[in-house]
């Protein structure tokens, strides 16, 4: 077994592009879940509607690539628009509802035969990353180990998406953070206590539900778009419901309503996915496996660590609900 | 202030006592307000006047309708139809917001303080015409910092006031329930209402806090500011009320001063049963099982 390998596994993803795709969309869930109470369950609606807007714009349409940035950035500001005319008004679980059905609706269309000369059918969109790629200032990869021992490794390509993408982040949390401090950003945060309160003192709710639904879903489009360029196509089976829910896991590692809550639960998720991952998958390769075979043979051992998550978020909720950032003593205020 | 004060008490003295009866300065007037819930009722207002510049109790059983006039009034629900004004402006199909804004702003009876959110932010949260409340601006704080402090110094005079200072800090999820009222009353005034609306402040109240409660809510009258309030304790209704409003099944069924509407017998009777001064063990049995019968029989009638 070679914990290097382990190692360079779990912290090359726990840093890479994956994490960080993650860590965008739950910036988003975090505006909307964590500060503004929208139980919003369709954040891949968003990713996969903002990511088609630039690949369609691009390879099917034939235009400039910053304009395909535009569509789909546009497309996330009109999806929310449309959830949120309906929906807002009503008690929270109808935009649960509405957001799951709609981001399987739009993966369904994307991925549907007869939309195939626009959308690429089930095998998505490629083509439309070079505009991206030829930014890259990286003439080689990257890998850092002691001997043979591993500890992080990243192709060219991927250490320029970490560049542009950690960099998105940190604007990201700049801009919910500067919000979020706001007399703007203690309303939301208001409203998800108690709405009718914040009525009776003369805001208009429905207004900032709309803002904040709007603004975490650019959030999730540019998860979206960030997660076509750094694989170099638009697949719609990547936008399943899965994507949204491994995004609130991250945001509730980190803690929901804390401005670096998502980022650090997003790598934490994907250093312990990746880690066990390898992990098993080590224990139980090779001639003489440490896990012998009649316990768990290599494939089972894959789905162990999806195992090992959900067992970690049930223990997560029960010793330490708030989250890694969380407030004990607001936890505490809603067992009252 | 004072002047005004008895000058408004005074014209009260010479109002009717009828249900409805038309105020020489009414601040909300409204007429043929109904609201029905399926099969039932829960409101039916033929003519309601507020007036200005004190204190009005709106008292009848549970079930009377108080709460659901309440939320008419303020916007929380809709009319099936009538028509409502608050100094003179026409308020049908105006949203809860927007009521608020025009200075009539309402508590609730089950408080509504926002739990995860500090005693001082809860008061901040009241201000009307925030700059930072805007979503271009809030994110640059030179733009709304100014406005902020002033409302912050105004906040804590409002909490100075109403003795929660110390509790500036605290999440109001960690407040007494008394405390939470006071709070509650505390951010209203935030909003600089003309008409505050108290859904019954004293439920849920220890003692030993009534009495500063009252004085607040003196303190408001006294300010200049119009109160409303729904209340089941009598104690508090006498104590404070310059005018009282009695609902009994969604309609308004008496109107007076308080020494006058406890003598009203329409109020005894809605409020405490036409038997109530009847000892019990002295009412004939078989009388009540007539009664009962008959009852039953025009039920059957009428299906």
């Amino acid at each position: 077994m070679d914990f290097g390998t382990i190692l360079d596994a779990a912290l090359s993803s726990a840093l890479g592009p994956q994490a960080i795709v993650f860590a965008l969309a739950a910036i988003g869930l975090n505006v909307h879940f964590g500060y503004t109470g929208l139980l919003n369950f369709g954040q891949a609606g968003f990713m996969s509607i903002a990511a088609f807007g630039l690949a369609v714009t691009v390879v099917t349409w034939d235009l400039p690539f910053l304009v395909g940035i535009l569509v789909g950035m546009v497309g996330a500001v009109l999806l929310a628009l449309v959830l949120g005319v309906p929906t807002l008004r009503l008690r929270a679980d109808y935009l649960a509802i509405v957001t799951i059905a709609t981001s399987e609706i739009l993966r369904l269309v994307f991925g549907a035969v007869e939309f195939k000369d626009t959308f690429g059918g089930s095998n998505g969109l490629t083509g439309f990353v070079r505009p991206y790629q030829n930014l890259n200032p990286y003439s080689d990869g990257f890998s850092l180990h002691i001997g043979s021992f591993g500890i992080v490794s990243f192709s060219k390509n991927d250490l320029w998406s970490i560049t542009v993408g950690w960099l998105l982040v940190a604007l990201s949390c700049l801009v919910v953070w500067a919000l979020m401090r706001s007399p703007w950003g203690r309303v939301l945060k208001s409203i998800r206590e108690d709405e009718d309160a914040v009525r009776s003192l003369g805001k208009n709710v429905f207004a900032y539900k709309m803002q904040a639904l709007v603004l975490g879903g650019v959030f999730g489009g540019i998860a979206g778009i960030f997660h076509i360029l750094k694989q170099g196509s638009a697949v719609p089976t990547d936008f399943n419901t899965t994507f949204t829910f491994y995004a609130y896991a991250a945001l509730l590692i980190g803690g929901a309503a804390r401005v670096l809550g998502p980022v650090v639960g997003s790598i934490i998720f994907w250093f312990l996915i990746s880690g066990i991952g390898s992990f098993f998958s080590e224990a139980t390769g090779g001639s003489d496996p440490v896990i012998p075979d009649w316990i768990m043979t290599q494939t089972q051992s894959s789905l162990v660590r999806l195992i090992l998550l959900g067992l970690g978020l049930m223990l997560l909720m029960i010793f330490r609900p708030q989250g890694i950032f969380g407030d004990r003593r607001e936890i505490a205020i809603d067992g009252r | 202030m004072a002047v005004e004060l008895n000058a408004a008490r005074s014209a009260l003295a010479s109002i009717s006592k009828e249900p409805g009866s038309k105020k020489p300065d009414a601040i909300v007037v409204g007429s043929n307000i109904t609201r029905t819930f399926g099969g039932l009722k829960a409101v039916d207002v033929e003519h309601i006047e507020i007036p200005r510049g004190v204190i009005t109790a709106l008292i009848g059983p549970n079930g009377a309708g108080k709460t659901t006039l309440f939320n008419l009034l303020t916007g929380f629900d809709e009319p099936d139809e009538g028509d409502w004004a608050f100094n003179g402006k026409k308020l049908s199909n105006v949203p809860a917001y927007k009521v608020a804004r025009l200075g009539m702003v309402r508590t609730f009876q089950l408080t509504k303080v926002l739990s995860k959110l500090t005693v001082i932010e809860n008061m901040r949260l009241g201000a009307t015409g925030q700059r930072g409340e805007r979503f271009f601006s809030a994110a640059f704080k030179s733009l709304w910092s100014s406005q902020e402090d002033a409302n912050t110094v105004r906040a804590d005079e409002l909490l100075g006031r109403f003795k929660l200072d110390a509790k500036r800090e605290d999440f109001a999820g960690s407040l007494s329930g008394g405390q939470r009222k006071l709070l509650e009353m505390a951010r209203a005034l935030m909003v600089d209402p003309e008409l505050i609306m108290l859904d019954e402040p004293m439920a849920g109240v220890n003692p030993a806090l009534k009495q500063s409660l009252l004085e607040h809510v003196k303190s408001l009258r006294d300010e200049g500011r119009t109160v409303l309030f729904v209340e089941h304790d009598m104690d508090m209704v006498r104590d404070i009320s310059d005018w009282v409003i009695v609902m009994a099944q969604g309609q308004i069924v008496a109107e007076g001063t308080p020494q006058s509407v406890m003598a009203d017998q329409r109020v005894i009777d809605a409020y405490l049963g036409a038997h109530h001064d009847t000892d019990i063990t002295e009412i004939d049995l078989q009388d009540l099982e007539a009664e009962a019968d008959a009852e039953l029989d025009a039920e059957k009638d009428k299906a």
